[in-house]
C-alpha cells in the first residue's frame, strides 16, 4: 500500500536536468525524510510529489490516483483539499492573526469563519502557543511562527504533509521542538509526511530516509 | 583500527614483502604512529597460522625479511566482509572509515557503495538515539545528543569524501 509514489520522474529546468528518473514511495502514515546535497533535486522531488511541479516524464500517484496528468485547477484543488505544507520560513500571511493563519486552509476550503477559527484554536494549546492566537507574524519568534505554520499545515487533517526544510531557519533546540511536535501531531492524525532536509539530526525524526543524488533516489538507503 | 585486516587488504592489492607492507601502512594509515617491524611480522605470522596468507619465494642468500606474502581465498573473504559490512555506528570512527575508503580505492572496489551502506547504518543509529531523546529524561537526552552530534560529523565526512572519491582514488593508486 502506497500513499504517495513517484515513478521514474524526470524534470529539467531549461537545459538543466533536476530529476533524472527519481522513484520513491511512501506508505500511508509514514514519515519519510528526503536528504541530499545542495542542488541534488530533493526540493524539486518534493514539489513534484506535492503536485506543485509537473514532471517532463514519469508518474506521480497519490492515494492510488495519478496526479501528474491533472490540469492546474485540479492540482490546485488537490493541494488545497488533501495536502498541507510547511516551508523553511513559515510564510505566514502578515496581515492575519496567528489563529487566522492557522484557519486559512479551512477558510479556503469553504468552512465558515467562526467554525474555522473554532477548529484552529485547539492547535495553540497543543503546540505550546496558548495566548498567542491574536498576534500577527511580526510579533512571533521564529520558533513560534514555525509552530503556527505547522498547525496551519495540519489543521485541515490533510492526507499528506509536505515540509521543505521546516527547521532550516531555527536554532538547534527550537528545531527539535518543532520536529517533535510535527512527528507527534502527524502520528495522531495518521498524516503521511514527506520532509526535505539537509540536516541528518532532523531526518532522524523520520521513519525512513532516502538520499537524492544527481536527480535520482539512492536505492541503497531504502529500507 | 584493525592492523591485521589492513595488512590483508594491502596484500590483496599485490603480494608483498614485510618491509613494503610496513612502508605502505605507514604511508597511508599510521597517521604519525609508524607500525613497529615487530608488530608487522607477528601479525603476518598470525595471519599465516590462520591460513589467511601464505609465504612464498624465500629468496636464496638473503635474510628472512625477503619472504613474500600472498593472500589466500580465506584472507580475501575476510577483506571483502570487512569492507562490505558497515562499522557499528558509534562516535569517533574516522580512522577505521578512512582506512576502509583508502583500501577500497586501492583495490578498485566500490568505495561509494560502502559509504552509502555506512551512511544508512549511521542514520539508523541516529533514529534510535532520537527516539531515546523523545522518550527519555534529560540525562538520556544529553547523552543521546553527544552521540548524535558525533554521528552527524561522521555523516558530513562521508558526504565530503563521496564528493572527493575520484581525486582520492588518483592519490592512493599513484
Amino acid at each position: 500500500m502506497k500513499a504517495i509514489e513517484a515513478r521514474d520522474v524526470v524534470l529539467s529546468f531549461g537545459e538543466t536536468p533536476a530529476l533524472r528518473g527519481a522513484s520513491v514511495s511512501v506508505a500511508p502514515g509514514e514519515i519519510v525524510a528526503i536528504m541530499g546535497p545542495s542542488g541534488s533535486g530533493k526540493s524539486t522531488l518534493l514539489h513534484c510529489l506535492a503536485g506543485i511541479l509537473v514532471p517532463n516524464a514519469g508518474e506521480i500517484h497519490f492515494d492510488g490516483r495519478r496526479i501528474d496528468t491533472l490540469d492546474e485547477n485540479q492540482r490546485s484543488a488537490l493541494r488545497r483539499d488533501c495536502f498541507g505544507f510547511v516551508f523553511q520560513f513559515g510564510q505566514l500571511v502578515p496581515e492575519l492573526t496567528a489563529e487566522e493563519n492557522v484557519a486559512l486552509p479551512l477558510l479556503l476550503g469553504g468552512v465558515k469563519r467562526t467554525a474555522a477559527l473554532k477548529q484552529a484554536r485547539p492547535w495553540f494549546e497543543r503546540l505550546g502557543l496558548a495566548g498567542l492566537e491574536r498576534r500577527r507574524s511580526g510579533e512571533l519568534s521564529g520558533g513560534q511562527a514555525q509552530r503556527v505554520a505547522l498547525a496551519r499545515g495540519l489543521v485541515a487533517r490533510p492526507g499528506a504533509l509536505f515540509a521543505d526544510e521546516p527547521t532550516g531557519a531555527l536554532d538547534s533546540l527550537t528545531g527539535e521542538q518543532v520536529m517533535d511536535l510535527l512527528v507527534v501531531s502527524a502520528r495522531e492524525q495518521g498524516t503521511t509526511v514527506v520532509l526535505v532536509t539537509h540536516d541528518a539530526r532532523v531526518a532522524a525524526y523520520a521513519d525512513r530516509q532516502v538520499i537524492v543524488r544527481d536527480g535520482k533516489v539512492n536505492a541503497l538507503v531504502r529500507s | 583500527m584493525s592492523v591485521p585486516l589492513t595488512l590483508l587488504g594491502l596484500l590483496e592489492r599485490e603480494p608483498s614483502h614485510g618491509y613494503d607492507l610496513k612502508r605502505d601502512y605507514d604511508n597511508f594509515f599510521s597517521r604519525g604512529k609508524p607500525l613497529p617491524f615487530g608488530q608487522v611480522y607477528s601479525t603476518l605470522g598470525r595471519l599465516a597460522r590462520d591460513g589467511k596468507i601464505v609465504m612464498t619465494e624465500v629468496e636464496p642468500g638473503v635474510g628472512p625479511e625477503r619472504k613474500r606474502y600472498v593472500i589466500t581465498e580465506r584472507g580475501a573473504t575476510d577483506v571483502e566482509s570487512w569492507l562490505t559490512e558497515p562499522v557499528r555506528a558509534e562516535p569517533n570512527l574516522q580512522t577505521v572509515l578512512f582506512t576502509k575508503v583508502v583500501l577500497a580505492l586501492m583495490l578498485g572496489r566500490p568505495a561509494e557503495e560502502y559509504l552509502d551502506i555506512q551512511r544508512t547504518a549511521h542514520l539508523r543509529r541516529m533514529q534510535e538515539l532520537t527516539e531515546i531523546k523523545r522518550s527519555g529524561n534529560l540525562v538520556d537526552v544529553m547523552l543521546a545528543d553527544h552521540g548524535l552530534f558525533h554521528l552527524e560529523a561522521d555523516l558530513h565526512w562521508i558526504d565530503t569524501t563521496v564528493a572527493r572519491l575520484d581525486a582520492l582514488g588518483k592519490v592512493v593508486r599513484g
